[in-house]
């Protein structure tokens, strides 16, 4: 995954790269997180306008949750990417996606990442839902509203939402959604069960 | 993603973003965040300096219209630490536009909140 900076290549983008109307855009992000493979990177990749892209950052251990390094001896930087992509909203917004990456705690990331937000979209898979709690206490650590989306894969017996619900101790209000992330319409309908909720909380 | 593999970071790297940063600190966290919009301004209010192949590029590259920070460094395939702190020595020599993102107390901003509603709503049905 360490690609290493590519210095002698120049990007060549395309006009349709860039941001629309970009002197008149503000930008909003949204967050997309959930544990190890459960879709986001797949979600973003299906609304977004732009190629989804990655950006690393190199970590160095202070910055780190350490116990997620614990038995990496000898190491004392690491890179983590993040994934993201682009919806052109109007001429006036622009919104991101960001993804994160699953179990590694990094919180400088996480910081840049949380920082402006209008909130999290939190990708849950009902088989694995215990690999979710950690991902949900950071996103409420970090004071971001947030729906789940439930990533029900191909064939997984379906889990009655009220049993979810209570597995993943939910408040009354918070919107489950489900969500095939590899299509766009359903994906879309996702971060709008989102972005309504946002709504509602300010009243 | 998190197989033993991905820890692995050589030195040559480690030197590198360094180098290509002239030793300067990172910018604050707001001044260029992941979604701060950059440009390339217009030539006659840059102050001429002696630009690096990597600052070159990153300005040739804010030339043909708006970017994110966090797009940049993805075009790029640079570690987002050493792109904040090109674009912020680019901006402060007045290379470089940025436009912030949306001002943290506007974010629960009812309008705002609709208009990225009814936006997706027209995008996707
Ligand atoms: N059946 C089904 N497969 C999916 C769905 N979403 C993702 N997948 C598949 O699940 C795998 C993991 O998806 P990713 O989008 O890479 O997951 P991720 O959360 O980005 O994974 P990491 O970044 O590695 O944590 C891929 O093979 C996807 O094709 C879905 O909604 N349904
Ligand atoms: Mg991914």
């Amino acid at each position: 995954m360490v690609s290493g900076p590519s210095l002698g290549e120049r990007p060549s983008l395309r006009s349709r790269d860039y941001v629309a109307g970009g002197a008149t855009q503000t930008a909003v992000k949204i967050l997309v997180v959930g544990h190890f493979a459960v879709g986001k990177t797949t979600l973003i990749g299906s609304i977004s306008e732009i190629e989804p892209l990655s950006t690393e950052e190199t970590m160095t251990r202070a910055a780190q949750d350490v116990d997620d390094l614990k038995g990496v001896r000898g190491k004392t930087t690491t890179t983590v990417a993040m994934d993201f992509g682009r919806l052109t909203i109007s001429d006036r917004v622009v919104l991101y996606l960001f993804g994160t990456p699953g179990q590694v705690r990094f919180v400088q990331m996480w910081e840049d990442m949380a920082r402006g937000a209008l909130g999290a979209l939190v990708l849950v898979d009902p088989e694995r839902l215990a690999d979710s709690f950690a991902v949900i206490d950071l996103i409420e650590q970090y004071g971001l509203d947030y729906a789940i989306a439930v990533n029900n894969f191909d064939g997984n017996p379906v889990r009655a939402e009220a049993s979810l619900r209570e597995a993943l101790d939910l408040l009354e209000d918070t919107p489950v959604v489900t969500c095939d992330a590899r299509d766009e319409k359903s994906s879309a309908a996702a971060l709008t069960t989102l972005v309504s909720y946002l709504l509602a909380r300010v009243g | 993603m998190n197989g033993p593999d991905d820890f692995e970071l050589d030195a040559t790297e480690l030197v590198r973003p360094y180098v290509i940063t002239k030793g300067r600190r990172l910018p604050d966290d707001d001044q260029l965040s992941l979604i701060t919009l950059v440009t390339a301004a217009p030539e006659q209010v840059q102050r001429p300096l002696r630009l690096s192949p990597e600052e070159q590029r990153l300005l040739d590259l804010c030339s043909a219209g708006y970017l994110s920070v966090a797009e940049i460094a993805g075009h790029t395939r640079l570690p987002l630490g050493v792109v904040r702190i090109m674009l912020a020595g680019l901006t402060e020599a007045g290379y470089l536009i940025t436009r912030p993102p949306v001002a943290r107390a506007r974010l629960a901003d009812k309008e705002l909140l609709e208009e990225v509603l009814s936006g997706l709503r027209a995008k996707f049905g």
